[in-house]
């Protein structure tokens, strides 16, 4: 079984991101950036299949500029055993994303994409729905378990009454949420060996895809600010305040 | 152009975020469509009397009763070509649909507004909530999903719209619903209630939520939890209040051992009065709470029972 795990560059989880001082767009100047958090715990579930014997290869791949190899080297140094780069301008939206993914689908035929369910930049949640649409595959998102049988999967999915599972024909597009596995470290000789793996550039313009974008950023503000209220001293006081103050209870 | 919304629905009624998102739709025109996928011949009728609502797309069919989206966007891509949005609910049902639909027909969707400027541009939260971006879209059939909390609920009551029947039901081979487990509860729904009293790490184990429940049953709240507390598994992942959670904005949030994380915050820092409970006095969840309370949730929580 071949596995396509597509993966994002995203500021680092960590970084409190803030919008430029004309407001045109967020501030992303000197930011850590990182593997999209999803992505890692999609290499995670992909590598895992590797070592259980279920698969036998990983191809990373991402659409991006060419500092994405970064994490396309994070990838390979997770246990992908090689990596593509679509090489575009920065930010595309998700449906070009999607149908540049589509186009390596084509050429690599994998019997299964596993990738996170939404990047923490645009908090979008539709790539792997709209890679689905456009390749007319089943998709089984928000997974929080998977288990492969043959040429089918079965994925319990978390949704907001509680965990749902369906039966997908392969292949299929499976998009990760948080519980699916942990992922695990790089390790340095990872790191070391990752170095030699293979890492193949494509330009998106020669895909044969529609790229052009159909949004556009007009402003990028801070969201209203709520001030911190007072410290209450008892139990007493918070129920007093609740009842007369705020009159929440 | 006419507006339509996708409703969202467990077969037997109409589930409230329908209600908001009509509200969203209602800020686009005038002309608001509800299109109901469902295996139940009654349920259209009964959205019909939604407010604002002037036509009901009523498709009735065995196989539509889990919807998944293999079936339900192309049948969404069909229909949507008379109108100039469509709308849901930015929750995991619409979350998990709308994309699809969305790349049926070469559209970007603009995924959880919180905002309607105009015909084509919507205020959006971006980063977890850390921004809030403007975002203007150029496509002619705009597909988008609607942040619930952001939008006043319209009435269950009060509409008579016409039903009209869609019959083009499109058959799904690719997919299978294997089975459900959701959680019964006779306490109110997170998204909908008016009071949440929400556990975090401090709660310690999911045996000690039973002091949360307690208060949650005389205020007649729903209980919620952190990523922490979820992860760690004190309690099932329908709980989980935040960015990947549910986004909720009550009345009264009461946050018990909840640290707040930013991912937190995302989820219910738009709820009208906050609570903070937390021995911690240095937790950033103090910076966003009216009254914070300073005190070992063990010794607060019983005496808050006992109290309110």
């Amino acid at each position: 079984m071949k596995i396509l795990v597509p993966i994002k560059r995203v500021v680092d989880y960590n970084v409190k991101v803030r919008p430029l001082s004309d407001n045109s767009n967020v501030d992303l100047n000197n930011v850590k950036m990182a593997v999209n958090p999803f992505c890692e715990i999609a290499v995670e579930e992909a590598v895992r299949l590797k070592e259980s014997g279920t698969a036998t290869e990983i191809i990373a791949v991402t659409v991006g500029t060419s500092a994405s190899q970064e994490q396309l080297r994070t990838a390979l140094a997770l246990g992908c055993d090689r990596a593509i780069l679509i090489e575009s301008e920065e930010n595309p939206e998700p449906l070009v994303i999607a149908k540049a993914l589509a186009k390596i689908f084509e050429e690599e035929n994998p019997d299964l994409i596993i990738l996170g369910k939404q990047a923490i930049d645009g908090d979008n949640n539709q790539t792997g729905q709209m890679l689905s649409a456009i390749l007319d595959l089943p998709q089984a998102t928000f997974a929080s378990k998977l288990v492969i049988e043959g040429q089918t999967a079965n994925v319990t999915r978390e949704i907001d009454g509680g965990l749902q599972t369906i039966k997908v024909n392969l292949p299929a597009i499976v998009t990760t949420d948080l519980r699916l596995n942990e992922p695990r470290y790089a390790s340095l000789p990872n790191i070391m060996k990752a170095k030699k793996k293979e890492l193949a550039t494509k330009n998106i313009n020669d895909l044969g895809i529609d790229t052009s974008a159909r949004t556009e950023i007009i402003s990028v503000e801070l969201p209203p600010q709520r001030e911190a209220g007072i410290k209450v001293e008892s139990v007493d006081e918070l129920i007093d305040k609740l009842k007369n103050e705020a009159k929440a209870i | 152009m006419s507006i339509l919304v996708i409703a969202e629905h467990d077969n037997t009624g109409i589930r409230p975020s329908t209600l908001n998102t009509i509200a969203a739709a209602k800020l686009l025109g005038d002309d608001i469509h509800l299109f109901v996928a469902t295996n139940n011949s009654e349920l259209p009728n009964s959205a019909s009397t939604i407010e604002s609502v002037s036509k009901v797309i009523s498709s009735v069919d065995d196989t539509l009763e889990h919807q998944l989206p293999e079936a339900l966007a192309p049948m969404i891509k069909e229909v949507a070509t008379s109108y100039s949005h469509v709308l849901a609910p930015a929750t995991t049902f619409g979350k998990n649909l709308m994309p699809r639909a969305s790349a049926l027909l070469d559209s970007q969707q603009i995924s959880d507004i919180s905002g309607v400027i105009d015909q084509d541009t919507f205020k959006r939260p971006i980063y977890a909530g850390s921004c809030i971006a403007t975002v203007k879209s150029n496509d002619s059939i705009k597909l988008i999903t609607v942040r619930a909390t952001a939008f006043d609920p319209v009435q269950l009551s009060g509409g008579s719209a016409a039903v009209e029947s869609f019959d083009s039901v499109v058959s799904n081979d690719k997919s299978e619903f294997v089975n459900e487990e959701i959680a019964k509860s006779d306490r109110p729904e997170l998204t909908a209630a008016d009071v949440i009293i929400s556990g975090g790490r401090g709660m310690q184990s999911g045996d000690n939520f039973h002091l949360l429940e307690s208060i949650a049953d005389k205020l007649g709240a729903a209980v919620g939890a952190s990523r922490a507390a979820v992860d760690a598994g004190f309690v099932p992942n329908d709980y989980q209040v935040g960015q990947t959670g549910k986004i909720v904005a009550p009345n009264l949030y009461i946050a018990v051992g909840i640290s707040g994380a930013i991912q937190h915050l995302a989820g219910m820092k738009d709820s009208k009065v906050i609570v903070a409970i937390n021995k911690d006095e240095d937790a950033p969840i103090f910076q966003v709470a009216d009254y914070g309370l300073v005190a070992d949730l063990f010794n607060a929580l019983p005496e808050l029972a006992d109290k309110i």
